[in-house]
This record gives structure tokens, sequence and C-alpha cells, in this order.
């Protein structure tokens, strides 16, 4: 792994180059600052229960179906539309290597622009002169869940570009995946007919990859250790994933 | 002495895809320091085989070792023992010409300090300063060819492999290439595809033919010219009425010489007439010499020299032949 830092400070380089980057930026900023507004005038027309915090992460999964996608699709498709990636690899780097530096950049942006977003919370503290709405309770919790299901997120999208030299139906195939994910486990665990008897493992296992529930989870304060691992064992199969298929694409070039 | 290994053994080299052989049982071995080319025609195997010798695609049976590393199972050693130039000259787009040196030199694991300066040399060398700032993506066809060629020099490795470097390049910038290969020769191993054959004739110590992923000829082209046509060709130009006298003429200079072919008188009685002789030798002043003893009138007397493009025609057609008569006998 000695090229490995030398390959992530390209990669972010390259990412700070992009148009795309800042389209995905200017999206993402722009539709939290949106969320974050709504939310604002929702709390000042009347009381609320619960933490501005924890309804500001309610709609995490938008950006993570379209952001994710629009920071990943080009990193492996793009390399192999070019050719650039045999030059890459005829040099004393790895498939791994390479992999992980290209996840590494889209999750560092990623972490970045989500990271960015504390901004909000810092100004209405600010303007408001009022403690409780920098709730740090949820407010951790929330990031800290971001920052997990990124990881798994952004793997996804990087194993999405890996399979195609195509880097629109990188972007599609990531983001359909994502919303699989996402949404799929949502709708499926709201349904009535996983409630049979005997499809009870498999509720089990739909329950254990809920992703809202997670979220939920997080934004309450509940560090679940098998939320936990079920983002960190995604991260590490989708990664491995990536580097076979990239592999498996050689051997059949 | 013991004599040193070369730079690059292959042997009995197999690489199928698809159920398609690409390569087909190939062998042959480069000496350090030498400069080979590797001539094909398209889909013979040649951008396969060059990237088998990088360590790009294994190979599905056969021995590969370069610098005395194997290729299957040192890949390591190999890719700091090579530079590569891949067909189309694959680079970055958005990157600067300079960004792009230093980007490759550090995964070339060149110290930081040598890198600079090395850098500087290599965009000397191929006439690169005045582009170093610039993006790689707004370059024309022979700065990008350049790029790719530095690029592949830049960490001086023992062994450099460019498939098809002077591809798209003026006839100015071919001359930089070449010379630029030439200098290289004695330092580096290089091997070098091309479909411009003067070049490969003029930059190359030997010549390896191949066609449908088999090695069809290979040697110094010199040596080629000798194994696929196997003697020397005279072009005469001379009266038509000079029969006996020429044949007495070609007999006494050399009992090989014989007349293969005449053409029709021209209005002014020459005609051609087309000579050969399985001497190598060159019998042109003998030849003429006799000829004008026996008074014969002659307007012109020339060697033929077959170009690398004809031994490289006949080499395929030959390849071709024995691939086809027995397929067909069947």
């Amino acid at each position: 792994m000695k090229h490995f830092l030398t390959l992530l400070s390209h990669e972010i380089r390259m990412l700070l180059v992009s148009p795309a980057t800042y389209v995905a930026a200017t999206l993402f900023l722009g539709f939290m600052g949106l969320i974050f507004t709504q939310i604002l005038e929702e709390y000042s027309a009347r009381a609320q229960e619960i933490s501005p915090a924890i309804v500001y992460f309610d709609l995490f999964w938008l950006p993570a179906c379209v952001m994710v996608p629009l920071l990943t699709m080009k990193c492996l498709a793009e390399e192999r539309r070019l050719g650039t990636i045999e030059t890459l690899l005829t040099t004393p780097v790895t498939t791994t290597e390479v992999v992980l530096a290209k996840f590494g950049a889209a999750y560092s942006l990623y972490a970045t622009l989500w990271g960015s977003t504390l901004g909000f919370f810092y100004l209405l503290r600010k303007f408001s002169g009022d403690a409780r709405f920098l709730d740090p309770g949820p407010l951790t919790g929330g990031f800290l869940f971001i920052a997990v299901s990124g990881l798994f997120f952004v793997a996804i999208g990087v194993f999405a570009s890996s399979v195609t030299s195509n880097q629109s139906v990188a972007g599609i195939l990531g983001c359909v995946m994502l919303a699989t994910l996402i949404l799929g486990g949502n709708a499926i665990s709201g349904s009535n007919w996983l409630d049979q008897g005997i499809l009870q493992p498999a509720r089990d296992i739909v329950e254990y990859g809920h992703v809202f529930g997670h979220r939920d989870d997080f934004t309450r304060g509940v560090i679940d250790i098998r939320h936990l691992l079920f983002y960190l064992t995604g991260t590490v199969l989708a990664l491995i994933f990536s580097i076979l298929s990239v592999e498996a694409k050689l051997l059949h070039s | 002495m013991p004599e040193p290994s070369p730079a690059i053994e292959v042997s009995r080299l197999v690489k199928t895809y698809g159920g398609v052989t690409a390569v087909s049982d190939i062998s042959f071995h480069v000496a350090r320091g030498e400069i080979i080319g590797f001539l094909g025609p398209n889909g013979a195997g040649k951008s396969t085989t060059m990237r088998i010798l990088t360590g790009y695609l294994p190979a599905t049976s056969g021995t590969v070792r370069i610098c005395n590393f194997a290729v299957a199972t040192q890949p390591d050693e190999i890719k700091r023992c090579i530079g590569y130039m891949p067909e189309n000259n694959p680079l970055p787009e958005e990157m600067r010409v300079s960004e792009y040196m230093y980007f490759r030199g550090r995964l070339k694991e060149i110290p930081r300090r040598k890198l600079g300066p090395r850098i500087d040399e290599v965009l000397e060398i191929c006439d690169l300063k005045r582009v170093r700032h610039k993006i790689i993506g707004q370059l024309s066809k022979g700065y990008r060819q350049r790029v790719g060629i530095a690029e592949a020099i830049l960490a001086e490795p023992p062994v450099i492999i460019m498939d098809e470097p002077t591809i798209g390049l003026d006839p100015h910038q071919i001359l930089i290439v070449r010379d630029l290969i030439a200098s290289l020769r004695g330092r580096m191993t290089v091997i070098i595809s091309s479909h411009i054959l003067p070049e490969i004739e003029m930059t190359c110590d030997r010549v390896l033919i191949i066609n449908q992923g088999r090695v069809v000829a290979q040697g110094t082209p010199a040596a080629l010219r000798r194994e696929i046509f196997g003697h020397s060709t005279y072009h005469l130009e001379t009266t038509g009425n000079t029969g006996p006298a020429l044949t007495a003429a070609l007999a006494e200079v050399d009992p090989t010489l014989r007349v293969t072919s005449e053409s029709e008188p021209e209005t002014d009685g020459f005609r051609r007439v087309t000579i050969t002789t399985a001497r190598e030798d060159d019998l042109g002043e003998a030849l003429l010499r006799a000829l004008l003893c026996r008074n014969v009138r002659v307007r012109a007397l020339g060697r033929s020299h077959p170009t690398l493009e004809d031994v490289f025609l006949a080499a395929t057609k030959r390849s071709w032949d024995t691939v086809q008569k027995p397929a067909a006998s069947q």
C-alpha cells in the first residue's frame, strides 16, 4: 500500500478539477439549504416536539441516491474508457490501491460536503442566540450515521463504476442500487406480506438492513454495534467486488 | 566471462480468450540494449503480446522473463523494470504535462529529490519544455505522443515497450521520435511496434514479424531478406537482339545467374530483363563488364533491394499459405 497516498492525493486533485464535482456540490448544498430553510419556517410557525437536527436527516436518502453516483460514476468507468487504467496498472501499483484511492477520494468529498452543512446549525445558533438549536446529541448521531452509511453508499457507487466503461451507465446503476438498498428496504419493511411465520427470517434480514431504522437509532443517540457492522461489512464487500470486477475485466479484455 | 542473460525471454507463450487464440506458441528473446521492431498485420497479436510482457494481461501458458524476473510470479519487479506506452497512448485529459510527469514519477518510485531534475531532463529530451504547463487535453497529437514517450523513459527502466509510438505524427516529429529511440540503443532494451516499416528498418537492430499469433520471421532486416527471398535480383535494360550474348555473359560471370523475366521491346528497341542469382555479393560491375565485352547495348543496370515492406508482405503471405493449405487439404 505504499502508493496509496500518492494515488489518493491525485484522485482528490482530479475530483477538485472536475466540473461534475462542483455540479454535485452545488446541487447538494442548495438542496440541503432548502430543507433547512423549510425546517426553520415550520419551527418558527409552531412549537415542535422533536429537535430540528432529527428532522434535518429525514431526507438523507435523496442526496445519497443522487450525489454519490455523481461523485463515483467517473472514477473507474472513465479510466477504463480512456484506457488510462492500462498505464496505471503497468506501474508498481496494485488494483487494490487504485480502487481504495478512488473510494477514499470520493468518500472524503462526500463527508466534506455533509460536514459543511454543520455551518447551517452554527448560523442558526449564532443568529438565534439559543444554544438549544445546536442540539449535540441528534447532531452527533446524525452525522455519525452519515459518516458510517456514507462508507457503504460510496463503496456501492465505486462498484457500479467498476462494472462498466460508460460513466452514464455507472451513474444510473449506482443510483438504482442505492435506491434499492435505501428505499427498497424501507418499502419491504413497511409491507405486511413478510408477517407470515415462515417468512420471519426474511423479515429479520430486511429489518437488519433497514437504513431508515438505522438513521432513527443514530439520531436518537443509540449506537448499535450491529448497525456499524452492517455498514462496515457492506463497505468491505462492495470494495472487494469492485477490485474483482476490475481484475475480471482485465482478464477478459 | 559468462554471457549476460537476455533482457526479455519469451518461451512458448499462448494467450486465448473467448475461444480465440490471440497468441499461439510464440518464442523469442531480446538482448540487453537491443532495439527490436515488432511487426504484424492488424489483429496479429502484437498488442496482446506487449500487454503480457508488461504484466497487464496474464498469459494462458508459456513463460515470460524480463530482466530475469518471471512476469507471472514477480509482477511488482517487472513493473519496476519496464516503461510502457500503450496503443493510442491514453493520457488523463485534465492534467498538466508537468503534473502528470510528477504523478507518474512518484508511482514509479523515483525519489522526490531526483524527480524534479529527471522531469526537466525528459521534457528537454522530448522537446516538451514549451508545453510543460499546458493541459494534456489541449495538446496536439504529436505532443501527446511525446508525453507518452517521456513518461515511458521517465524512470530510466531497463526495458521500454512502445505500441505504435509514431502513429499520427508528421515526418518532422517522426524524425525526432526515431532519433530519440535510437539514442536509447545500448542503454535500454526497446520493443516497438509500428506500421511504418521504413521507420522500423532505420531504428531497429532486429525485426520480429508475427501473424495470426505466430512468429513468422525474425532476424535483422538483411537476414530476413536472405531468408525470405533467398536471391539477389538485377534489372537490366538492353536491346532486343542480344539473347545469345546476354546468356553467355551471364554464364561467364556466375553460373547461377539466370533471366527470370523479359518485357516486350519498347519503341526504341530496349526491353527490361530481370536477372536473379543465388550470390549475395554485388555482381553488378562484373556483369556490366561482361556485357560490354560482348558489345551488348546496356541503358541501365541496377540491383533491386527488397524493402522491409516486401519482406513483411512475403513473410505474412507465406504464413497465410502455411495455415490455409493444410486447412484446404482436410
